[in-house]
């Protein structure tokens, strides 16, 4: 069904991290080498291609197929567009929260292009997942067939890295029988102390690398209001290269790894050796203040 | 051609031999011998013979199935929709899900009823919302909104809806329950939701617990509304309520007129020819009347500690135990009453002497092995005994302990117990022991059959029925007869006794 050529690729990471935004620019910055790639946006908020496409949010595809009927009522063209340098972009779509099921919108999504020949002349299909892989749904785009190469988003704070452990655990059970591999950890940083060192050592821990550093710098944010990529937003500036830097990088990787996560004792480990965290003593020195001197915690 | 009847009836009663209890634990040790350990480990605390004093059958019950031993039971959808809320006639029960849970259970299980179907009665359609998969990925909450007002509109003389969710409801988190209060106003009628997803519980036996609990949440608040402003009538000292009877083939009806005729006012019937109104106003009976105490024990039970109101377990399979039930029944009220039981038994004597009579030396000593759901597969035995047949093996689809301590009152000592019965042990049990006949349902029957042996199905009495009352084990009789003493089994040879004739 999907071209053995395509490198299928998919971003992962704590909700919030900014993966929508490291993607697309990245991706511009595929697309600015040449490359020929789709995004589709696995996300039922389908904010995953709005910096490509200079809108607030396109039609997804579960939303045609509501109004229409059902999904065989949905023309491919209706749903997938094309934005900046010719990156082909849609997105899945989903219910409002709180209803329905939005892991089984991503399967529909998906099956619905495949059966349609969206994936065809192409280089790189990109998935941009939300959050948490919560269920089968969502684990849908590291199933056997889908996403070959995973990339976690994280920074140096400790949920961004749990998640990332996580989102570790799931890459390694799809390992053996669907043959996903990790492709690498990208810091999006947060300016975290000594954030650089500790996503180096995680990356370590999980048998990866760390594929890429982004530093911060609000020139994103101006991009982002103005629904652009840095890269077609300021192409000169500091931040359009890292973003070219990481696009390279990726098109570049070699090294997949089978991931090892860690244990949640070990990832705390981790934070107390880096001086994030501290040991036990410090914990029931903090409590014991706390109850001595409640206002001081507030 | 004219078959060899006689034959027939002398060839089937030579076979049976009665096992010692010893030999029974070995039949059976010997049929779970080809299991895997681990199946043979569960297997084995669901088979026991049943030994005379002991206060249960000895074994485990209520269990999930083993996988791959082709169980029969069903699921928590089949327990309320099919059983416990689908015979209420006037409501509308909409199959909430995909259409296939609705569309195999369509016509529900012979439940009799009076009406006019699709006018004022609803028991032999079918509703469902018919789930796609943008309800699956949307949610349904709203297309179920939608279908209750447009049921409204095409059957304006429905008195509620009721709401059996399947599998898909409880995984995507559906808010059933506001729909069904917003529907309930915007109709002004009862909606009831109920939470019986399929895949909850072990057997359809949560079905009809999580059934009578939408009775008690969505039911019974309307009575107790009407006794607060002051709008329930007094009644009569004699009211009681038919509960748990599901007037299949019309049992309810031929139950009914007895309990009628001692001069009892049945006020209530559930859910078998039942109405809405009936089940609201249960509450206000002096007695609990119940027949299948699986089904129904949970909201007897309610009535009991929240209104006060006495149940009792009756059982209305052959003379017997009409009699004794009678008398019991009868105990709870007046003098008058009781005097009225001892006429009615008296009446149907002779009507019942000459079934007996008739049918008592065509059946004498056959042997019939039994496999129904939760209460069956102890309250028709006294009725095979009125017949002067031999039970000697039962068990229970989905029946709990207490229905296998229950069972002790029924059964001899030697009987053979099997729990959730698999179709292999069925078959190995029936091929050892050469029951004369075979009682039990659909998927069994066409197996024993084919082996040549009498059978019976007990769910559904085989399209026939009543068999509840003096006038149902009227029919019992005939219909036992009918399969048992059938020229069509000479024409058929079971292989064992084709091997017997010629050895």
């Amino acid at each position: 069904m999907t071209d053995e050529q395509i490198r299928q690729i998919a971003f992962y990471g704590k909700g919030g991290i900014g993966k929508s935004t490291t993607s697309q620019n990245t991706i511009a910055g595929m697309a600015e080498l040449g490359q020929r790639v789709m995004i589709v946006g696995c996300d039922p908020k389908a904010d995953s291609t709005r910096l490509m496409l200079h809108s607030k949010a396109q039609t997804t595809v579960l939303h045609l197929a509501a109004e229409r009927g059902a999904v065989e009522d949905v023309e491919l063209e209706e749903v997938l567009l094309t934005g900046y340098r010719d990156v082909r972009c849609v997105e899945s779509g989903g219910p409002e929260p709180g209803v329905g099921c939005a892991g089984r919108g991503i399967i529909t999504a998906i099956n619905f292009l495949e059966e349609n020949g969206a994936y065809e002349d192409l280089d790189f299909v990109s998935y941009d997942v939300l959050g948490d892989v919560v269920c089968g749904g969502f684990a849908m785009p590291i199933r056997e067939g889908k996403a070959q190469e995973i990339y976690i988003v994280t920074s140096g704070e400790m949920m961004a890295m749990y998640a990332a452990n996580n989102i570790a655990r799931g890459v390694l059970k799809y390992a053996h029988s669907g043959g996903v591999r990790l492709g690498g950890l990208i810091c999006n940083s947060r300016k975290v102390d000594r954030e650089l060192e500790l996503i180096e050592t995680l990356a370590k821990r999980l048998n990866t690398q760390l594929l890429h550093f982004v530093p911060r710098d609000n020139i994103v944010q101006h991009a982002e209001l103005r629904r652009m990529t840095v890269i077609e937003y300021a192409p000169d500036s500091q931040q359009a290269e890292e973003y070219r830097t990481l696009a390279k990088k990726i098109i570049d990787n070699k090294d997949l790894c089978i991931p090892t996560p860690i244990s949640m004792d070990e990832l705390e480990d981790l934070l107390v050796e880096f001086g994030i965290l501290g040991g036990e003593e410090e914990y029931e020195k903090a409590i014991k203040e706390g109850t001595k001197a409640p206002a001081s915690i507030a | 051609m004219t078959p060899p009847e006689s034959a027939t009836l002398e060839e089937t009663t030579a076979v049976n031999q009665a096992l010692s209890v010893a030999d029974t634990k070995e039949l059976i040790k010997e049929v779970l011998e080809v299991y895997p350990d681990k199946a043979k480990k569960k297997r084995e605390k669901h088979l026991n013979v049943y030994e005379a004093g002991k206060s249960d059958c000895g074994v485990k019950s209520n269990i999930k199935s083993v996988p791959g031993s082709m169980t029969t039971r069903g699921c928590a959808y089949a327990g309320s929709k099919g059983v416990v809320w689908g015979p209420i006639k006037d409501m509308i029960h909409i199959s909430h899900g995909p259409v296939g849970c609705g569309y195999y259970s369509w016509s529900g299980r012979r439940n009799y009823y009076i009406g006019t179907t699709g006018i004022d009665t609803f028991g032999t359609m079918q509703f469902t919302s018919d789930f796609q998969e943008r309800d699956i990925v949307f949610g349904g909450d709203k297309k179920l909104a939608q279908l209750i007002t447009e049921l409204e509109e095409l059957f304006p003389l429905n008195r509620g809806v009721s709401i059996q969710s399947e599998c898909p409801i409880g995984l995507i988190g559906d808010d059933i329950e506001a729909v069904a209060k917003k529907s309930a106003k915007e109709i002004g009628k009862t909606v009831v939701p109920v939470r019986c997803e399929g895949f909850r519980g072990v057997s359809q036996s949560l079905g009809h617990h999580i059934a009578n609990d939408a009775v008690r949440d969505w039911v019974f608040p309307q009575y107790d509304k009407a006794k607060k402003e002051g709008n329930v009538p007094e009644g009569t000292p004699y009211d009681v309520a038919i509960i748990g009877d599901y007037n299949i083939g019309g049992d309810a009806w031929s139950s009914r007129i007895l309990l009628e005729e001692i001069g009892l006012r049945v006020v209530a019937q559930w859910s078998g020819d039942g109405t809405l109104h009936e089940m609201i106003n249960t509450p206000s009976v002096k007695l609990n009347l119940v027949h299948c105490y699986r089904s129904m024990n949970y909201i007897s039970r309610h009535m009991e500690e929240a209104y006060g109101i006495p149940w009792l377990e009756y059982n209305f399979f052959g003379p017997t135990k009409i009699a004794e039930s009678l008398r019991e029944i009868a105990a709870k009220f007046d003098a008058t009453i009781q005097q009225k039981a001892e006429e009615v038994i008296a009446k149907y004597e002779a009507q019942t002497q000459a079934v007996i009579e008739k049918y008592r030396p065509r059946l004498e000593g056959k042997t019939v092995a039994l496999m129904v759901g939760g209460l069956r597969p102890r309250h028709v035995v006294p009725a095979f005994y009125d017949l002067g047949m031999k039970l000697i093996g039962t068990g229970y689809e989905f029946g709990h302990n207490d229905d296998y301590k229950r069972t002790t009152h029924y059964v001899e000592n030697g009987t053979l117990i099997y729990d959730d019965v698999s179709a292999y042990e069925f078959e190995e049990f029936v091929k050892q022991l050469k029951p004369d006949l075979i009682a039990s349902g659909i998927k069994e029957k066409y197996v024993f059959q084919k082996m040549a042996l009498p059978f019976r199905q007990m769910h559904s009495w085989d399209y026939s029925g009543p068999y509840h009352g003096y006038d149902g084990f009227a029919i019992f009789a005939r219909d036992m007869d009918l399969a048992l003493n059938s020229p069509t089994w000479s024409l058929i040879g079971a292989p064992w006794k084709q091997a017997e004739a010629t050895a």
